[in-house]
């Protein structure tokens, strides 16, 4: 495979530009993934659990609403973090800025930089949701052991939608198209996902549609760590998010080189 | 070792022959110029230079090296100033440097002293600090060069490095360029403007429509294609132009002008003010702005 020999350590250097970036504006980048979990868990769980009486069963294990909640506000900032990064950030840098036609004169390759800003996006997610993880941590709806992992599957589903966000990228034709897989993609997966009701609330179909949304399975594996609950289903998302990153990851490194090489 | 050796050097976008098999050598430590209206292949052959663009076919090398096997360590010996601002508007002058600097692999406290000098070098010094959104078009050529040499080069290509520029600044980096001559850089410049390739350009070809028409020293091409004067007859009749082709002297005629190419300007001026009452005209040397007409052609460009 061509594209992966043409990925080498190298894409660290554009990983760091981007870091560089981020930390000279930290204070702005920091506030709102702290704030916004305590703002959801204040509107939905304080304002939802007066109407939602019973508890709510997961995996068989009897949850109050709140906690139910936390876990897929966490597997959320994972989607968005990834996901705004490489669609309007990576596209902002490719076709406003020309930072990625800058970098391609240096000894770094086009797969290295893809791959760069792709890691950039995983961390992104990282730690966006290592911060809600902290709130909801503090606040008693994740338990240890098993929320010391969590950040782990933040970085691999970052990296998963960070793939997706670029594929897109290499496929849009201005900023403004970004609103396509928001409206399409991401938003039914900020809703459908098990991230604001259990799925088994769902007919049969859109159960099994929900199944192959990749927010499922991120916000699936957050919730087994976070109640310390890892089962079968545990091990399942988690092939899927491997696999799903690899086919995304190498068919936008194509796409990618497919925009730009000319 | 020459420098940059194409043969037979083509490519094509779909239909369209950018750069149609061209043959080119450049030795080291020389300033070669790639001149040609817009469109001509310029830019596409140096971005093929710097390995931007992959050839359709033909054979390039660059230091040595094969473009399409060692585009890395090609990169890595070479210093890239693009035609478009592409400096990052995320850091500061300085930080510009000194992240680019990082993606050669040059240790961090060599890269912050190269830029140190880089920005003396360019009279940036005191501009370290500020965003890029601030300094001025000038400023920002000037650090575009820096950037390109923070990774000390052996070959540096200038895509019109001047475009846009005002006289201080084009003088100022037509002195940095004749400082990296001296200190045996290869310089590939591509330009518009004929009086820059005339200073600094030891060689230079002439390309159009994808293809090298001329090549050679500004200076040949200039005595081979003109001579060494130009004879500028304004609003010209139709007599006075059959009298000059009589005569068998090369000449061109513009909407409002007759251009006569001669080595014997004064001559030719005085011969036909016998004949023929001129209003104005004017004897002038020719310079590599003729060639550059006389062999592309006075039409625009689209």
């Amino acid at each position: 495979m061509n594209i992966l020999s043409n990925i080498s350590w190298r894409s660290l250097a554009l990983w760091k530009r981007n870091r560089d970036v981020f930390l000279t504006t930290w204070k702005t980048n920091f506030l709102p993934p702290f704030l916004e979990p305590i703002l959801y868990l204040v509107a939905m769980g304080l304002g939802f659990e007066a109407l939602i009486q019973a508890d709510i069963v997961y995996n068989g294990q009897s949850v109050e609403y709140i906690k139910f909640l936390a876990p897929g506000l966490i597997s959320i900032s994972i989607m968005y973090g990834a996901f705004f990064e490489c669609s309007y950030g990576s596209f902002v840098r490719m076709y406003y800025q020309k930072t990625f036609d800058a970098i391609l004169a240096t000894p770094l390759s086009l797969e290295d930089i893809i791959a760069g800003e792709i890691l950039w996006g995983a961390t992104k997610s990282f730690i966006n949701a290592t911060i809600v993880l902290g709130v909801v941590a503090v606040l008693g709806y994740a338990e240890l052991p098993g929320l010391m992992l969590v950040p782990l599957v933040a970085f691999a589903g970052g990296f998963l939608f960070a793939s997706l966000a670029m594929l897109f990228t290499s496929l849009v034709p201005n900023l403004d198209s970004f609103n396509y897989p928001f409206f399409l993609f991401i938003t039914p997966m900020f809703l459908f996902s098990g991230t604001f009701f259990p799925l088994s609330v769902l007919p049969q179909w859109g159960q099994q549609l929900a199944m192959t949304l990749p927010l499922t399975h991120i916000t699936s594996l957050a919730r087994d760590l976070s109640y310390n609950i890892l089962g079968v289903d545990s091990l399942v998302s988690m092939i899927y998010i491997v696999g799903m990153s690899a086919v995304v990851f190498l068919a936008s490194v194509y796409l990618m080189k497919k925009r730009l090489v000319k | 070792m020459p420098a940059v050796k194409a043969v037979g050097l083509t490519k094509l976008f779909e239909e369209l022959r950018a750069v149609d098999a061209i043959d080119f050598e450049i030795e080291e430590g020389e300033c070669f110029g790639f001149l040609g209206p817009n469109g001509a292949g310029k830019s596409t052959t140096m971005r093929m230079i710097h390995c931007g663009s992959p050839l359709t076919s033909g054979k390039l090398e660059v230091l040595g090296m094969d473009v399409t096997v060692d585009s890395r360590r090609i990169k890595e010996v070479i210093g890239v100033a693009p035609q478009e601002n592409n400096l990052d508007p995320d850091f500061t002058v300085g930080r510009n440097l000194t992240v680019y600097g990082r993606y050669f692999d040059i240790p961090k406290k060599e890269v912050a002293e190269r830029a140190d000098r880089l920005l003396e070098f360019m009279q940036l010094t005191e501009k370290r600090n500020e965003k890029i959104q601030e300094i001025s078009g000038g400023m920002k050529r000037r650090l575009i060069i820096a950037r390109a040499m923070v990774n000390e080069p052996r070959l540096l290509i200038l895509d019109e490095p001047t475009t846009g520029l005002d006289p201080q600044a084009r003088h100022l980096i037509w002195d940095k360029v004749r400082e990296l001559k001296r200190k045996k850089v290869t310089v590939i410049l591509t330009t518009h403007y004929m009086d820059e390739a005339e200073r600094l350009c030891d060689r230079l070809v002439i390309m159009d429509h994808g293809k090298i028409i001329l090549q050679g020293r500004p200076r040949e091409l200039i005595d081979r294609i003109i001579g060494t004067d130009v004879v500028e007859i304004d609003t010209p009749t139709d007599e006075l132009e059959s009298y000059v082709k009589g005569k068998r002297w090369q000449y061109e005629r513009t909407i409002d002008r007759l251009l006569i190419y001669t080595n014997e300007g004064q001559k030719v001026a005085a011969e036909i003010k016998e004949h023929f009452s001129l209003s104005y005209y004017l004897i002038r040397n020719a310079t590599l702005e003729d060639v550059f007409l006389r062999s592309t052609g006075r039409g625009l460009v689209e």
